[in-house]
């Protein structure tokens, strides 16, 4: 105490330090009394908070060794830092709301972007800070995901989004989304400067969409945090999407330790004073508690690590010298999401030659230097006699080098693990971006389950990790193998595992349990969530393993572990699906391969341009290909409209007619209507269309639909929508309201309906949540709606009576209740007639495709799914695939309802189960289920869907569709799904 | 599917695990529930090993609840605590549109494949289940309004002093000594004194010595199993009594209220009558009876804030949202939060589990418009689930309560 007292006697009023240490970066800033900086730091801590915070403030305290100080602490991984050292904390968003008070007073908003988070304060109109929720990237760790991802620095990716031509549309909401988006951008072969401008608006949108969540940015925005105070191109998409002038868009110098000073700020007001020396000792000595929970180590000592090693290496290929080999050859590629493998087999099976490395954002380059390589040293005597490709690299690269043939990816892996193990009945293979395993019964492939956008924690993730903490791939997964405490890091998605690896840290978790715990992660995710094995004797008795990723023994080791006994890894894991694909030229080799000899492939070139299809209302992003030789190539496009193929060739697709007939509604209209409604194309209206039109048009109204969706359509409402993990669907909502007002419509009607229409054979006949009231959420946030222009009744339309005296009640300026109850009699028999000729027109389609002996796909969902905004055009593509499309509301009344083993009480749904029923009857057809990322409805009857084929012997295929188009794993799904019917066949 | 069912000779030979979502209210239910022959135990296990099988055992997108639920009902069986062949287990079902009406399926499921024998039980007031329940008689009916009533009045009080207690612990002791004195009057007619009883207990917590500091009050709102349950929020009312403030949770009978009131609009918007409404109608009169009676009481003492009238909720919703948004919490989670604001208790959490449907339109759907009516409401919405750290999830809150203090 007496010490204390001396102090302030000492030295006077103390200066003040902010010490912010966010999820990368520790800032310092050191104030003196009249509040001006003294100095301040930035670094990156590499998850050594502790050592680099301490680090800092010794080197401060050489500087000002004895002055007294007050300090704060702030930021994601300063939290625990206080508490355990017992300093005080300030909340970062407050801080930074502190500090703009104090140097920018006129400021309206505030952005600050820091490594994994960010953050919104409004400060008129009722101040409001925000932070992103849970569930969010597209923060500064995305940045950097995405560089790594283009091998670039940060400061190179900036450069190039300086000079792009073209944006394309990339999901803002979370990295990994966003990743998968690039990524086929990259397989497609578009510029690298465009891509780079598209990282940087995803994030922009992002902010705008999800952190804004209704309210205007405007006026004076202060943009804060790392990123922003160093990436132009970042801060020219902020400036440009919100039309903010120079004199409105402010980047204080300072913007990366901002919040250091504000939390130096808030330190002003506090009682207890410290010396530098005094605070680092603190830190240092804090007792961080341990809440950790730790797993056995992988490896107890090194014998038992090289058993292990021991053990594996036995599967492996002979190898021999490719520049001696004389003799026929087989070239296999694997052109995967980032890495581009090459195999070059002899006769014998043998090993000639192998290439595996970073595609680099360039598929075609890189295979095209690695042949070129090949063919300067293989002997005169070699000849290529066959070549196949695989992967999402695929088309572009065959029409480019002109590769003999192009196989799916997953019969590739097969091919190569029957290789290995002639009896295998599952395989699993982790790749830079992938899971994908299948399971085998009778030789042929059974089932497949890739991963879904969202749980894409593979390969890629662990390398982003251990970049994100300074260390290469190699020797970051090598620390995991005798890490003393692995740590539970959970299964769950990428952006919730940084926050995981954040508190492992705060608990004091090493690098070393980090890195074994990562390897664990990546297994349970694979095992639950992609599998979603029950247990492991699912799996079976012989499983392969394979993919890059497996060729890391901590992940191998775990995966062991986990599942409880012995599996395969072949010694070219990561070679995989490119020796798969030698295997197949060597099967179906021709007299001559059609590849690109060593002189045309010397004279080989190409192009890139990007361009919008205009073939249909989809508006496809191309990118146009001219080969050399005078070929294009066009990739981007869902259908084969845009590479040249005539619709006429396509087979007949009930989901388009059903679109095309919804459309049609709105064709013939009254002549001297009374009034104009406005009716949504979105959620229910998809499925009650013909209700609602026949309706109104016979009550006198003019009807007027909004207008057809696009991306467009989602922007216009964007700002208005309060939740971001809602469903697409339900988003597009927002921008059919705002569509409707535009067209100057006397009201819009959207009736609330808890219930369906019951169709019997259930349990009960709920609409979900979101279906059933989002009128009321319109209502609550589109600020134009108000009660004259938005009508919106509770309805329960099984009840005639009770429906026809609500709507006679809300119409009464408008209709009596007679007309009122001729109308929705009306309105109800032209509901009855569309399902009827939906079923005609199912039922037709299935004759013809059965006179052609062509096989049938039912494409089950909503009946919102129709929307070619959110379907993404997947019915066209399949029906390019050469199958026919029809729906499930076309079959469901030809089947009862199976045995459930959950509630059936969702109308959509039950059609759904009746439909899978009807498919297990039926030897030419099969269901694939489309899934809106966020229906947690879904969850429940997807597993049911599921048991429902294949205990009828059918396959079960399941995409999901969010707001972003990824359709390079669609078309890997239908394929292996196409490959694995033609096997059953 | 097959499924053990629950027959009535297992009351005498089987233990029936129940899972602790409001641990002041199960420990008294379980108490009257054991006068009439049934052999209970809650279930306290909170450690990692329960989300591990849940998210083994469910589909991982399911909610949160759900997960949980399942995962410490896999967690006791595996244990080898309990005889698994004299096992059961006991699972609340509110039935409506949202995708909890599942759960128990989920868990019957999840039973077939691992321990088919070990029967599941539903708790349940809309008559589902019929094969499979507990059997509620009118005098058990009575005695759990009464174990609610109870309990909502001790969680209510208790929230109130425990913050403000000068000696540590002591609201604890106070509340523990109710609980069983509450459960022992259930073995007479005793408990149905319940102004006695409230007046004692009121008097009881008023003894204890509390500080007169001022702290920040803060409203818990959200779905049912995460706002209650420690194990679903990680200590949500703990974590906010350690940052100073004083929690204010929405009592069960709010709940109850609300799915009685729900059976009424119904029949008022789609234009019917049947047995079912008029017995919720009936039965919501004489609960918000109760409901009002226990108001009174605090009032009269006039030591402790009393929890919101059921009607006020009502009326405060109409304001923002229709009564027919009756899924899930429906609008009773908007009518909360807006009650709340309107008495002056601005700064909300609203926990709801990741992803949660209705939520998307009550909660974070209704925030903007209670924001206009009151520019000072401090309402921030916390997901949670397995994957989400309380790192993530207390930062957030400790935003809100930046906020807080500034005003």
């Amino acid at each position: 105490m007496s010490e204390e007292k001396e102090h302030s006697q000492t030295y006077g009023t103390p200066y003040a330090v902010g010490i912010d240490v966010g999820s990368t970066t520790v800032k310092t800033v050191l104030l003196d009394k009249e509040k001006n900086v003294l100095f301040s730091s930035y670094e990156r801590h590499y998850s050594k908070v502790r050592e680099t915070v301490c680090g800092a403030l010794q080197e401060l305290s050489e500087k000002y060794q004895d002055i007294a100080l007050r300090v704060s602490i702030t930021g994601s991984a300063g939290l625990g830092l206080a508490q355990a050292a017992k300093l005080p904390f300030v909340q970062e968003v407050h801080a930074a709301f502190l500090a703009v008070k104090q140097r920018y007073p006129d400021a309206d908003v505030v952005i600050e972007l820091g490594g994994e988070d960010a953050k919104i304060i409004f400060l008129i109109g009722g101040v409001e800070q925000r932070m992103n929720g849970s569930c969010a990237g597209g923060t500064g760790a995305f940045i950097d995901q995405m560089a790594t991802l283009l091998d670039m620095s940060v400061t190179q990716l900036d450069q190039m989004a300086l000079s792009a031509k073209k944006v394309y549309p990339i999901a803002s909401r979370c990295g990994v989304f966003a990743k998968s988006d690039i990524q086929p951008l990259f397989n497609q072969g578009a510029r690298r400067e465009d891509i780079a401008a598209s990282i940087f608006q995803a994030v922009v949108d992002q902010t705008v969409s999800g952190l804004a969540q209704g309210r205007r940015i405007q006026g004076n925005v202060l943009f804060l945090g790392g990123p922003l105070s160093f990436l132009q191109g970042l801060r020219n998409a902020f400036t440009e999407t919100l039309h903010l002038d120079e004199e409105h868009a402010i980047f204080p110098e300072d913007g990366r330790t901002f919040v250091a000073y504000g939390s130096a700020l808030s330190a002003y007001d506090l009682n207890d004073t410290y010396t530098l020396v005094q605070i680092a000792d603190l830190l240092e000595h804090a007792e961080t508690q341990t809440a950790l929970n730790a797993d056995k180590p992988l490896f107890s000592y090194k014998e038992e690590y090289e058993r292990f090693q021991a053990r594996h290496a036995a599967h492996d290929v002979k190898r021999r010298d490719f520049k001696s080999y004389t003799g026929k050859a087989y070239l296999g590629i694997d052109a995967g999401s980032t890495t581009t493998k090459i195999v070059l087999m002899s006769e014998e099976h043998e090993l000639l030659y192998d290439f595996y490395a970073s595609n680099k954002g360039q598929p075609l380059d890189c295979v095209k230097r690695e042949l070129s390589g090949l063919y300067e040293n293989l002997s005169p005597k070699c000849t290529i006699v066959g070549s196949a490709i695989t992967g999402y690299g695929e088309d572009l690269i065959r029409a480019g080098l002109g590769v003999d043939f192009g196989i799916v990816e997953t019969v590739a892996h097969f091919k190569a693990a029957s290789f290995f193990c002639p009896d295998v009945d599952f395989i699993i293979d982790i790749g830079g971006q992938d899971i994908k395993c299948f399971q085998i019964k009778n030789h042929s492939i059974d089932s497949i389950m890739l991963n879904e956008a969202c749980s894409s924690g593979c390969g890629s993730f662990i390398q982003a990790f251990a970049m994100a903490l300074g260390y290469d791939i190699a020797e970051f997964s090598k620390l995991g193998l005798f890490a003393e405490h692995p740590v539970d890091l959970g299964s769950r998605c990428t952006v919730f595992m940084n926050s995981s690896v954040k508190q492992a840290q705060k608990d004091g978790a090493t690098v070393e349990d980090i890195s074994a715990g990562l390897s664990g992660s990546i297994v349970k995710n694979a095992i639950y969530k992609v599998i979603r094995a029950r247990n492991p004797e699912e799996l079976g008795k012989h499983i392969v393993v394979q993919g890059g990723t497996f060729l890391n023994d901590a992940v191998l080791r775990c995966f062991e572990r986990e599942i409880g006994q012995e599996v395969i890894r072949p010694a070219i894991s990561g070679l995989m699906g490119a020796f798969g694909a030698a295997l197949y030229a060597q099967e179906n080799a021709k007299e001559k391969s059609t590849l690109l000899n060593a002189t045309q492939l010397e004279n080989f070139s190409y192009t890139a341009k990007a361009a919008t299809c205009k073939g249909c209302t989809a508006h496809c992003a191309l990118s146009i290909i001219r080969f050399s030789d005078g070929t294009r190539f066009i990739s981007g496009n869902r259908c084969e409209k845009g590479a040249g193929k005539k619709e006429t060739e396509m087979l007949p697709n009930l989901f388009e007619w059903k679109y095309r007939y919804i459309l049609a509604l709105e064709e013939s209209q009254p002549e001297k209507p009374k009034a104009i409604v406005g009716l949504p194309l979105a959620l229910h209206y998809y499925d009650q269309m013909p209700l609602w039109e026949t309706f109104f048009k016979t009550l006198g109204f003019r009807v007027v639909f909004s207008e057809e969706s696009t991306r467009d359509t989602y922007y216009k409402g964007q700002d208005t929508i309060p939740s971001d993990t809602v469903c697409y669907p339900a988003k597009l909502t927002h921008g059919h309201i705002i569509s409707l007002l535009d067209k100057d419509v006397d009201f819009i009607f959207y009736p609330c309906m808890s219930y369906n229409l019951d169709e019997g054979n259930t349990d009960n006949h709920y609409n979900c949540p979101v279906v059933a009231y989002y009128p009321e959420l319109l209502m609550a946030n589109c600020e134009r709606l108000n009660k004259e222009n938005f009508v919106y009744p509770f309805l329960d339309l099984n009840r005639r009576k009770s429906t026809i005296k609500t709507l006679s009640h809300t119409l009464q300026n408008y209709a009596t209740k007679k007309q009122v109850e001729t109308a929705f009699d009306k309105g109800m028999a032209a509901l009855e007639q569309y399902r009827l000729d939906v079923q005609k027109q199912g039922a037709e389609i299935i004759q013809l495709i059965r006179e052609k002996n062509q096989q049938i796909i039912v494409l089950a969902g909503r009946p919102y799914h129709i929307d070619p905004e959110i379907n993404h055009g997947i019915h066209k593509l399949i029906a390019s695939l050469g199958l026919a499309v029809i729906t499930e509301d076309s079959v469901a009344g030809l089947a009862v309802s199976p045995d459930i083993q959950v509630l059936n009480q969702w109308t959509y749904h039950a059609r759904m189960y009746r439909a899978a029923n009807y498919v297990t009857t039926q030897p030419d057809m099969q269901m694939v289920q489309l899934v809106s990322f966020g229906c947690g409805i879904d969850a429940i009857t997807t597993d049911e869907v599921r048991r429902i084929l294949e205990s009828g012997g059918k396959l079960y295929t399941q995409l999901k569709i969010d707001e972003i188009s990824n359709l390079g794993a669609v078309k890997i799904r239908l394929r292996s799904l196409i490959a694995a019917m033609e096997q059953n066949r | 599917m097959a499924y053990a069912k629950f027959t009535p000779e297992m009351k005498k030979t089987h233990t029936i695990l129940v899972p602790n979502m409001l641990p002041i209210h199960f420990r008294l239910l379980i108490k009257v529930l054991e006068q009439f022959g049934y052999h209970m135990e809650l279930l306290e296990s909170s450690s990692r090993n329960v989300v591990e099988e849940g998210l083994k055992n469910v589909h991982n997108d399911t909610c949160y609840p759900a997960l949980l639920v399942v995962g410490q009902f896999m967690d006791a069986l595996k244990s080898g605590k309990y005889n698994v062949d004299h096992t059961a287990l006991l699972i609340t079902q509110t039935g409506g549109g949202c995708r909890a009406s599942n759960y128990i399926h989920l868990l019957r499921k999840c039973m077939a494949e691992h321990f088919p024998q070990v029967p599941v039980l539903s708790l349940n007031f809309s008559s589902l289940e019929k094969e499979s329940s507990l059997e509620l008689s009118l005098p058990l009916g009575l005695k759990m309004v009464y174990c609610v009533l109870y309990a909502d009045m001790l969680m209510t009080i208790y929230n109130q002093c425990r913050p403000y207690e000068i000696n540590e612990e002591e609201s604890k002791q106070v509340l523990d000594t109710w609980q069983e004195k509450l459960a022992k009057s259930f073995d007479s007619n005793a408990y149905l004194s319940t102004e006695k009883i409230y007046q004692e207990i009121l008097n009881d917590f008023a003894a204890i010595p509390r500080s007169s500091q001022s702290k920040t009050r803060v409203g818990i709102v959200g779905e049912i199993y995460v706002k209650y349950s420690p194990l679903a929020n990680n200590h949500l009312e703990d974590f906010l009594i350690s940052e100073g403030c004083e929690p204010i949770v929405p009592t069960l009978m709010e709940f109850i209220l609300y799915c009685c009131a729900n059976a009424e609009t119904n029949s008022h918007l789609y234009h019917y009558r049947d047995m079912k409404s008029t017995a919720f109608q009936i039965g919501y009169k004489f609960l918000h009876k109760k409901q009002v009676q226990m108001i009174q009481c605090i009032k009269k003492q006039g030591v402790f804030t009393p929890p919101h009238d059921f009607e006020d909720l009502r009326a405060a919703a109409d304001k923002y949202i229709s009564q027919g948004v009756s899924m899930g919490e429906g609008w009773m989670i908007t009518a909360e939060m807006a009650v709340l604001a309107e008495t002056g208790t601005e700064n909300i959490i609203c926990t709801q589990p990741f992803g949660c449907l209705p939520n998307h339109i009550v909660a974070k759907g209704m925030s903007r418009t209670i924001k206009n009516a009151y520019p000072n409401a401090n309402i921030v919405a916390i997901d949670y689930d397995p994957g989400a750290t309380r790192v993530n999830q207390e930062n957030r809150i400790k935003l809100m309560l930046a906020n807080a203090v500034k005003r």
